[in-house]
């Protein structure tokens, strides 16, 4: 039984804000294999392609024949508990304010016996056990035993709660609620147990629908947030800067023009305005309070979410400018990340299909629900993945992209079919 | 005879002493100021912007400066006429071809400021002018005439972008003139241009009268002017105040933001 967790008392403004020491971060190029997989949340493992072994740790050749074709497998997780103990001490930073801190040997029905941090409500050696790969607070693949049927509560265990971003009790800024992506994303977030949501509006004298209706949650919060204002992000971050916990960029142009359909570029840079210089102006306003954040509390800073495109992967001649926009935010998202880890911070990267929304009137289903999207980024959240491709067409756009790229550009080219 | 050396030096004299005093008759320039929104499809204004390069640090230490970028008619503007179609094919009807002496011309001031408090879809009529004229005179030819709402003040009072862009399911509602007040002025009066305080110079449910935006189209057709997102016109007199109001120099531009003073009677 996990302990359900309480909403945490208010913080001491006398004391000083506690600040993040990272776990163990060096791996390295093969291990990272296990990472790369964590990150969309699976375990996989290195299965040699000559042999069958399954092998854990990863190396460079097969524990058994020594071939070097060892390519990654998705694995189930499951196996037995072979030992487990807590412990009691640590000469590491990270672990030495957190013990105690329960660990246990598992050998895997894949067949590699594995050392996992063990989460509370596993029962003692022996006993059947689900292995996970999860990203630690430095953003690397660790593994994690879970009960094979876990209580309503379990997400609430410390030690769960260190591998993800559960919003729950967090407070959190939405960038954009005027569309209907920000609206299901504000109110999927108030479900989910955020103690506050800000949700940020430009452009105050437009009303549109769903806004005011947002706003009588007495979660919610509307705050007035141009995400094209340098000054707007900047004075907003002043003023909540240090009490967000979770950022979620939600604004977003979208103006479905290729180069030839649409004349001038005024369209094109309005997109990347919001797209790619608005996260810049978020990132470089709200970035360092939440860095600083990272280990205040049991509810301290901990996710950044960029709603990207499934397009940033590969242009859609259609939607030819958009996508560029949201190539350059990819981009920046990697940097962003690459900045937030060392804080520990972990960049939530999404790739949604088409929403079903005004700017997508004309492509036929399947579209994404925004309801849809915001449930699948809170999924992410609480299981403290790295990248999600939320829909149908974004998860096959993302077979076709990983199986062949310059493929796919020749689809695109041709109406993507 | 006076000559012009004894007009100049009494104009001189007159800002010094104070007995001419200055009105400043535009809204500041802020990223925060509304901007004109047309439906989301089409173009857009761009609103103003607002980037620092340095401020006396490691960009640049011992200077202060900024970047700004905005839409020809973003904030207090000026309309040239090519800024219509009607307008188009005019001479001078650039911002860089306009002769410049028509940037410092005198003003008739209407005061539409109760009706347009009961409506805000308030359109200025031809008796409103006309009521104009039988206490102040006829409003000459080559004169501006602007239409005074106090709708600036929601902005630069209140700080209300909501009011001052007043927007519902049907568009915006704003007060401006309606077509027949326009046609009398360019056509009776041959005015200068029209000015008002909204975000332009035609009602906010403009784009619903014959023609759509009589004000754009009739005025700018005729080569005349426009001014708008005026503020400060409740302390201009109806006749008498000078109006300063050049816009930038923008090759082909159709319009600009600008400075807009007004000259009145001091102490």
């Amino acid at each position: 039984m996990t302990m359900p967790m309480m909403k945490p008392p208010r913080k001491n403004p006398v004391l000083r804000t506690p600040q993040i020491n990272l776990p163990p971060s060096a791996r390295g190029r093969v291990a990272l294999g296990l990472t790369a997989a964590a990150a969309e949340g699976r375990l996989a493992l290195q299965t040699c392609a000559e042999c069958g072994a399954v092998q854990y740790p990863p190396r460079e050749a097969c524990h058994q024949c020594l071939s070097a074709d060892l390519p990654w497998r998705t694995q189930s997780g499951a196996g037995e508990l072979l030992a487990e103990t807590v412990l009691a001490h640590s000469n590491d930073l990270f672990f030495r304010e957190r013990l105690p801190w329960r660990l246990g040997m598992v050998r895997l029905d894949a067949g590699p016996s594995v050392m996992v941090h063990l989460h509370g409500e596993v029962g003692t050696a022996p006993c059947r056990v689900q292995i996970g790969a999860r990203l630690d607070r430095a953003g690397q693949a660790v593994l994690i035993g879970l009960p094979e049927q876990g209580t309503a509560n379990m997400a609430d265990d410390t030690m769960l709660r260190e591998m993800a971003s559960d919003p729950k009790y967090r407070k959190v800024l939405v960038t954009d609620g005027k569309s209907p992506v920000g609206q299901a994303m504000a109110r999927a977030l108030v479900k989910a147990g955020a103690d506050l949501v800000w949700v940020g509006h430009a452009e105050p004298w437009k009303q549109l629908p769903g806004l005011a209706e947002l706003a009588t949650l007495p979660q919610v919060a509307l705050v007035p947030l141009d995400v094209t204002d340098e000054r707007s992000v900047a004075e907003l971050a002043g003023q909540i800067g240090g009490k967000v916990d979770i950022v979620v960029n939600t604004a977003e142009l979208h103006r479905s023009f290729g180069i030839a359909a649409r004349r001038g570029t005024d369209v094109a840079k309005a997109e990347m305005e919001v797209n790619y210089f608005g996260l810049l102006r978020l990132a470089q306003c709200f970035g360092p309070a939440l860095k600083g954040r990272a280990a205040d509390g049991a509810t301290h800073a901990t996710a950044w979410v960029n709603l990207l495109s499934i397009y940033a992967l590969a242009n859609f001649p259609a939607h030819g400018t958009f996508s560029a926009s949201k190539a350059a935010a990819l981009s920046l998202a990697q940097c962003l990340r690459a900045e937030m880890r060392p804080a520990g911070i972990r960049v939530l990267n999404v790739f949604p299909g088409p929403v079903d929304d005004e700017w997508n009137q004309n492509l036929p289903p399947p579209k994404l629900a925004p309801a849809a999207l915001a449930s699948a980024v809170v999924k992410a959240l609480k299981d403290g993945v790295e990248d999600i491709y939320p829909g149908d067409v974004a998860q096959e756009w993302l077979e076709r992209w990983r199986d062949n790229p310059k493929v796919l550009e020749r689809e695109l080219a041709a109406g993507g079919t | 005879m006076t000559t012009t050396q004894e007009l100049l030096g009494g104009f001189a004299l007159g800002l010094t002493t104070g007995r001419i005093r200055i009105v400043d008759l535009t809204q500041t320039l802020s990223p925060e100021f509304p901007a004109i929104a047309l439906p989301p499809e089409m173009g857009q204004c761009q609103p103003f912007r607002i980037e620092q390069i340095s401020a006396y640090d490691e960009r640049g230490p011992g200077w202060y400066w900024n970047n700004f970028s905005c839409g020809e008619h973003t904030g207090t503007h000026f309309d040239a006429p090519a800024h219509w179609i009607s307008g188009r094919d005019l001479p001078n009807n650039t911002v860089d071809s306009i002769l410049p002496q028509h940037f410092i011309a005198p003003a008739c001031v209407i005061d539409c400021s109760a009706q347009s408090a009961a409506d805000p879809d308030y359109l200025m009529t031809v008796d409103d002018i006309t009521a104009f004229e039988a206490v102040h005179g006829r409003i000459p030819a080559g004169h501006w005439v602007l239409m005074r709402t106090d709708w600036s003040q929601h902005w630069a009072r209140r700080h209300d972008a909501v009011a001052f862009q007043n927007y519902d399911a049907t568009g915006q509602h704003t007060p401006g003139p309606s077509t027949e007040a326009v046609r009398f002025l360019v056509e009776q009066r041959d005015v200068l241009g029209f000015g008002t305080e909204a975000i332009g110079t035609d009602a906010g449910q403009g784009y619903h009268l014959r023609p759509p935006y009589p004000c754009h189209s009739l005025m700018h057709g005729a080569g005349k002017y426009g001014l708008q997102c005026l503020t400060n016109l409740d302390q201009l007199p109806p006749t008498g105040a000078l109006v300063v109001a050049a816009p930038l120099k923008i090759e082909k531009g159709s319009g600009s933001p600008l400075r807009v003073l007004a000259l009145v009677e001091g102490m």
